[in-house]
């Protein structure tokens, strides 16, 4: 299935463009140089958007489907931008079989955004983790370095609202 | 001599060069190793694991296309655990398979029936649910249709690789795998140039042209209309291999029956209008290297190419001749000209082109191509849907008495007829420059430095007291290559011949399809221009500007070559693209 992209607007700066230019030099005319400066990129912007991508590839002359295909792989390599607040839930077994599914869906209504999403302020966005390791606090939920554990999805907005 | 090892397969001794794979020393000893995925220089990535072989002493099997031979190598092709393996790897290919082969484009021509067929395969052996994914027809010329794609990636490799243009490949990743552009744009948003060479390169039926026989057909049943075809310089060349003959079989006399057959009012030859383009061309040409003016002047034949070029590089397009290209010359002059002498309503014409190209289907859309306040061209069909048509109509093809191109325009000169090769244009072009600035016949009409399939020729004539530097490429590659060569100021030259298609038309995305195997070991692009180079050396007639036919469109109509109305009618202009 093809991966559900970001609508929001790009809106990078010029430093960050100073940034990645920096790091492409550094990378240039080197052999696997794509990953690194994804990963650089992915380190500037805290996601890889069109515009980023499409710079990078008329930067190195590597075709723009290229670098697509690698960004579009690894998983670890985001394609659609992070809220200021970073919502998280473990869809890990544990989690899972202690109802993380709920808190899901109640993240999904209360935020009006789908797994994979961002809020149109930005302010929050929100995905499925593996197994994070906190299987002892099962269902856990992440905002940002924040863990919140033994959740209930009547627990969820009292959650957010410490955010809003 | 070439290094030579000696290697054992199937238990027989053979003595194959050392730089081969076992595929290819298998083709020595006459087995054909089946592949889905390699196709020879382009795609070599051993992804589909079709082409299992056992090589003794070797860690589970080895897949032949990419495995170096070596002196005393042991190598078995036709084992039981073999036939086993590439059944199992067929039928999982096919587990993720739109199995609709009856109605599919690619039946009886796709390279995954054929092996499935052979090795009797349970097509439904491993069920489970499949990705959907939406047919990609959003250009007026190649269609995608995922559901059916297999994956071997000879269409991104022939883009990347082959074209160097790159506006597909594989996103996602395991089973999400699909081949697309990037950040799943539909190939209408991104800097595609139809050349097609996707279409040629997949075994399946998960690319092709976008069938326009259709709207051929309801023009031909239509009373109102007049419907006129005429046929590029290479279809003649190839439309054979439709119907089982020989590559490199000339078969234009029943070509030209079948388009009568299909009931069309006029059947031209399109050659006659590459003369046309000729004389405008080169009148153009000798008018930019007098005043020095927009050089090199690089041709505008192939639309693929001017796509290219606006695209990528958007500051020669005022390089490109103003020319448009023989086809749309054709469409022009016939609703214009012969619309007048005929008393026809240029209204009620349908133009249909059949041609050898995909992005001649996008070239019928263009701007500035429609002299006649209505488009120049009304239909552009390929090679591959002219065969199409004369099949569903009954037409038995190889029966077919030869018949001829129908007047007023059935003259083309072999300068014509070349064009359908790489550097056909540019020596057409230097027989009549020549001729014009020497104002001396010619002793020789052979322009043998621009002839042949290498993708970049370079040569350099001396015309009457001034040298003319000129240089030919064929393939988008290679095209990029030499502009940046010049860009650099590395190189110079007066005047260039592109074509999108390694190796010209003869090779061009609308063309038959031509199984892996054959591509692998025939030269196609070779096979098929000789085709054409025997033509013209056949034809009393092999100068465009001595082409009579040509002569009478001048003095009837557009008076000399350059004139006011030829502008306004023969020649285009050129958007700049970008990314």
């Amino acid at each position: 299935m093809k991966k559900k992209l970001t609508t929001v607007a790009f809106n990078g700066t010029a430093e960050q463009l100073a940034k990645l230019d920096e790091l492409i030099a550094k990378h240039k005319g080197e052999k696997g140089a794509l990953m690194p400066v994804l990963q650089g990129a992915q380190g500037i912007y805290g996601y890889l958007p069109i515009e980023v991508q499409q710079h990078i590839a008329l930067s190195m002359d590597v075709p723009l489907s290229e670098v697509y295909g690698v960004a579009s792989f690894y998983s670890q390599f985001i394609l659609n931008p992070k809220g200021e607040y970073a919502v998280a839930v473990c869809l890990g077994t544990a989690c899972y079989v202690k109802g993380a599914g709920l808190l899901m869906d109640k993240l999904e209504s209360l935020l009006g955004i789908k797994n994979g999403e961002i809020s149109a302020d930005r302010k929050f966005s929100l995905d499925a983790t593996r197994c994070i390791g906190a299987c002892g606090l099962a269902p856990v939920l992440t905002v940002n370095e924040e863990v919140y554990g033994r959740l209930t999805p009547d627990m969820i907005k009292g959650i957010l609202d410490k955010y809003n | 001599m070439e290094n030579m090892v000696n290697i054992k397969i199937n238990n027989r001794e053979y003595a194959v060069p050392a730089n081969s794979t076992v595929l290819e020393a298998a083709r020595y000893a006459g087995i054909d190793i089946p592949t889905l995925c390699y196709l020879k220089d382009i795609n070599e990535i051993g992804a589909c694991r079709l082409c299992l072989v056992e090589v003794k002493g070797a860690r589970g099997m080895a897949a032949a296309c990419v495995y170096p031979v070596n002196e005393g190598m042991e190598v078995f092709t036709n084992t039981p655990a073999i036939r086993k393996a590439r059944k199992t790897n067929l039928e999982l290919v096919l587990s993720a398979h739109k199995k609709k082969c009856l109605t599919c484009i690619r039946s009886t021509s796709c390279e995954l029936q054929k092996l499935a067929l052979e090795y009797g395969v349970d097509e439904d052996h491993f069920q489970g649910n499949n990705n959907v994914y939406p047919i990609d027809a959003t250009t007026p010329y190649i269609v995608r249709d995922n559901e059916k794609c297999i994956l071997c990636r000879r269409c991104v490799a022939a883009c990347k690789n082959m074209q160097q243009i790159g506006v597909i490949g594989a996103n996602d990743r395991g089973f999400d795998t699909h081949i697309a552009s990037a950040f799943e744009k539909t190939l209408d948003q991104t800097s595609c140039i139809g050349c097609g060479q996707c279409i040629v390169a997949c075994p399946v039926g998960a690319l092709y042209e976008k069938d326009d026989t259709q709207k051929v057909l309801e023009a031909l049943a239509d009373p109102t209309k007049h419907v006129a075809i005429c046929a590029a310089p290479s279809v003649r060349a190839t439309i054979g291999e439709c119907f089982d003959y020989e590559v490199g079989t000339d078969v234009e006399g029943k070509m030209v029956a079948a388009m009568k057959a299909l009931g069309f009012d006029g059947v031209y030859d399109m050659n006659l209008t590459a003369d046309l383009t000729i004389m405008e061309e080169a009148t153009e040409f000798l008018e930019r290297f007098k005043e020095g003016k927009n050089l090199p002047l690089i041709t505008s034949c192939s639309p693929g190419w001017v796509k290219y070029c606006e695209h990528y590089f958007p500051e020669f397009t005022d390089n490109l001749s103003s020319c448009k290209s023989p086809q749309q010359m054709f469409g022009a002059m016939y609703k214009t000209y012969y619309a007048q002498k005929a008393g026809l309503d240029p209204k009620d014409i349908v133009f249909v082109s059949c041609i050898p190209c995909t992005a001649k289907k996008f070239e019928v859309t263009r701007d500035h191509q429609n002299a006649a306040g209505v488009c120049d061209v009304d239909i552009a069909i390929t090679t591959r849907e002219l065969a199409r048509m004369i099949k569903q109509a009954g037409i038995d093809f190889r029966s077919l008495n030869d018949a001829k191109f129908d007047e007023p325009f059935s003259i083309g000169s072999g300068a014509g007829a070349i064009f359908g090769a790489t550097g056909g244009v540019m020596e057409a072009a230097l027989r009549t420059a020549a001729e014009v600035i020497e104002k001396k016949e010619l002793q020789k009409l052979e322009f043998d430095d621009v002839r042949g399939t290498e993708g970049i020729k370079k040569a350099t004539y001396k015309i009457g007291d001034v040298e003319v530097r000129v240089a030919v490429v064929s393939g988008t590659a290679n095209a990029k290559k030499l502009l940046n060569a010049i860009k650099s100021g590395e190189e110079k030259y007066d005047f260039i011949e592109v074509m999108a298609c390694p190796g010209g038309c003869v090779n061009g995305g609308g063309q038959p399809t031509q199984p892996a195997v054959v591509r692998n070991n025939v030269d196609l692009k070779a096979l098929r221009a000789k085709v054409l180079y025997t033509a013209d050396k056949n034809m009393d007639v092999r100068k465009s500007h001595e082409n009579s036919a040509v002569k009478k469109l001048y003095d009837e109509y557009f008076g000399a070559p350059g004139s006011h109305k030829a502008h306004e009618i023969l020649h285009t202009k050129y958007v700049k693209r970008g990314l």
